[in-house]
């Protein structure tokens, strides 16, 4: 058991951290959250800069260990979030890598690493949510083409992407997870509509994206038909061991940031709220430790993520949602301001529970999957 | 950076978790409750010869040449097994009280929260003793004296109980697992039930967190480290422990199960070595100090 980095890796966070000092006093000024071609060109902009850099495929090729190092010291230096190029980087790229054809890996994946390409992820639709796989949208072959209708939602990027990751039903008769297959759909095909929704923070950061008899080539499929269900949950799978690691070294950053102003503003002198933030520093401290020890494993079993990622996902979510009710308490009255630091964040966190697997849903497969409950209702 | 066990701390692990079975089993266990206040020497000798308590001492003083990681395991698996006795304070002792290292001596030591466990079963008292009042324990396994000066507390005293709370924790989660899955009603285990399951993930949850916070405690022995190891690993057990009651239903009220001895001894361990606001208070400090 040991926190020691090996020689290598201490020399990879070296040239980093030297690089990006260099690399982020050179960035455009960032645009504003409701600036969706903005964002685009300025998140696809910090990615072109890490191809040249030769640190674009460091999500893909480079060890967990190397892979947590990356997302530490980027977040530290206060670097852009992937933002647009998520799942292209995180979830489109590696399922493509693991189990698309060569064709299909020399199309797609240079785009993305190059920051050429965006892409959105077409799983939820609007009556399969926490139960994916209950998904409607059919796909009839055609030719060569299938032919697609149906509608997805909760799709972020949907109006700025060039593909999706979509999931479609071409087997009506067969059982639920069976009748499933992945296809990569172009964004600019006729009969696509994109609707943004609006969120409770006020932006519109995902979209409904509705289909109607789109035309998507037999050669986009990624694996077998009706093999996409397995292709799935390869694509979730990806990432679970460092998902949130840039994620817990903000949160660190803003604690700190936190105690600060409430030193100013007088709150510091209440030792209900110091012990609250005290305690908060002890949580995400240990949610560090644990990102760490799911990185190790990871790193034991060959890069192969295994369920603790819903451990950790559950004790995270609701950690973010205290740490940013805590933020309202050290601003008091002016958390009512939406020009205010951190209340747009303290709004946004309240998607955690519910985005990627609600916390009950969570719950379920660490109780059925890790302790070996019985599956029941 | 290899934050798992390795081979080695797999063995030790495995070998404290062995003679505890054979040696501390249910049965003695149960025992031992019957007759409380009383410490069975012959364990304490037992675990003295296994090395539990020089496992820190260097090998040139007669000691295993261990460090804090390898105590933090064998400390966990005491947790587990609600072994009784100044663990802790014996521990400690190993190499500067005599007879401490081999078992021969039972040592106590006066709390930060002026409490002190098996004072009279000692043969050595750290700390002033003095104006000793007997209390009743609400843990029948752990006698309890109240004294008027408290002492101060060793760092590696909180990061060891926060390991028993960790092994109390696993065994309540554990204990509350076998029972989701054995017990029948409206003809299906409970365990099927979402919300008998969602109590269970959360008792996993928490201890899984609290574990990579000790081990991560007992390779850094980083003062933070420790207060963070201290406050995860006492919500873990406590709350495990109560958990775990709830899904025994009656059964996990009554005196003849053993999760009321894991949430009385949990009790015992989170006033052991000072007060959780203390931790509260030097990680909220600490947020001042320096960038992260």
């Amino acid at each position: 058991m040991d926190l020691a980095y090996t020689p290598e890796e201490e020399e990879f966070r070296a040239r980093l951290r030297e690089w990006l000092a260099k690399a982020l006093p050179t960035l455009p000024p960032k645009p504003s959250p409701d600036d969706w071609p903005g964002r685009r060109a300025y998140d696809l902009g910090w990615q072109r800069r890490l191809y040249d850099a030769g640190y674009a495929d460091v999500h893909w090729d480079a060890s967990p260990t190397v892979r947590l190092i990356f997302l530490e010291e980027t977040e530290k230096a206060g670097a852009p979030y992937v933002g647009a190029g998520f799942v292209g980087l995180l979830h489109a790229g590696p399922t493509i890598a693991a189990e698309g054809t060569a064709e299909q890996r020399a199309r797609w994946l240079p785009p993305i690493l190059r920051g050429e390409e965006v892409w959105c992820q077409g799983f939820s639709e609007p009556d399969a949510g926490s139960d994916l796989a209950a998904l409607r949208t059919r796909a009839r072959r055609d030719g060569d083409d299938y032919v697609v209708s149906g509608s997805k939602i909760w799709t972020s990027h949907a109006e700025v992407a060039d593909w999706c990751e979509l999931l479609v039903r071409t087997d009506p008769q067969a059982p639920k997870h069976r009748g499933i297959s992945w296809l990569a759909m172009p964004m600019g095909a006729p009969g696509i509509t994109v609707r943004p929704l609006r969120t409770l923070a006020g932006s519109a950061e995902f979209a409904e994206v509705f289909l109607d008899e789109v035309r998507v080539p037999v050669a986009n499929r990624v694996g077998d038909e009706n093999d996409g269900w397995r292709v799935t949950m390869v694509t979730l799978s990806f990432e679970r061991g460092t998902a949130f690691v840039g994620e817990v070294v903000a949160c660190r950053r803003v604690l700190r940031e936190l105690a600060g102003e409430a030193r100013k503003n007088g709150r510091w002198d209440d030792p209900v709220l110091r012990r609250r933030l005290g305690r908060l520093n002890a949580e995400f401290r240990a949610l560090w430790r644990l990102t760490q020890w799911n990185v190790s494993e990871a790193e034991r079993t060959g890069g192969v993520p295994g369920v603790g990622g819903s451990v950790f996902k559950l004790r995270y979510s609701h950690a973010r949602q205290e740490l940013y009710g805590a933020a309202a308490d050290v601003l008091g009255p002016q958390s009512l301001d939406l020009d205010q630091p951190w209340v747009l964040d303290r709004l946004s966190s309240l998607s955690y529970t519910i985005a990627a697997g609600t916390s009950q849903i969570q719950r379920n497969i660490v109780a059925e999957r890790i302790l070996g409950l019985p599956k029941g209702r | 950076m290899r934050f798992q066990l390795t081979e080695d701390q797999r063995a030790l692990r495995d070998g404290v978790r062995e003679l505890l079975a054979r040696r501390f089993g249910r049965e003695v266990l149960r025992a031992a409750v019957d007759e409380p206040g009383r410490l069975d020497r012959a364990l304490w000798r037992e675990l003295g010869v296994a090395g539990f308590f020089a496992l820190r001492l260097p090998e040139a003083r007669g000691g295993v040449g261990l460090g804090l990681p390898e105590a933090v395991l064998a400390f966990e698996e005491a947790g587990r097994t609600l072994l009784p006795g100044p663990l802790v304070a014996t521990h400690l002792a190993a190499g500067e009280v005599s007879g401490a290292a081999t078992g021969e001596a039972v040592v106590a030591d006066v709390g930060a929260c002026g409490l002190v466990e098996w004072l009279t079963e000692a043969d050595v008292v750290r700390g002033d003793a003095a104006g000793a009042v007997p209390l009743r324990s609400v843990d029948p396994l752990t006698p309890l004296h109240r004294v008027p000066v408290a002492r101060g507390v060793d760092p590696v005293a909180v990061l060891l109980t926060a390991a028993e709370q960790l092994g109390s924790a696993t065994r309540a989660c554990e204990l509350a697992v076998q029972h989701a899955r054995a017990r029948e009603q409206f003809g299906q285990p409970i365990g099927g039930f979402q919300a008998v399951k969602h109590l269970c993930a959360d008792m996993l949850v928490r201890t899984e967190t609290a574990r990579a916070a000790v081990y991560a405690a007992a390779v850094t022995a980083d003062a933070a480290d420790i207060d963070t190891a201290r406050l995860l690993a006492d919500e873990a057990a406590v709350r495990g422990a109560r958990d775990c009651l709830q899904v025994h239903g009656g059964m996990g009220f009554t005196w003849e199960f053993e999760v009321h001895l894991h949430l009385k001894r949990a009790w015992v361990r989170t006033h052991r070595a000072g007060d959780a606001t203390e931790s509260e208070e030097s990680l909220a400090a600490e947020l001042l100090a320096q960038p992260i």
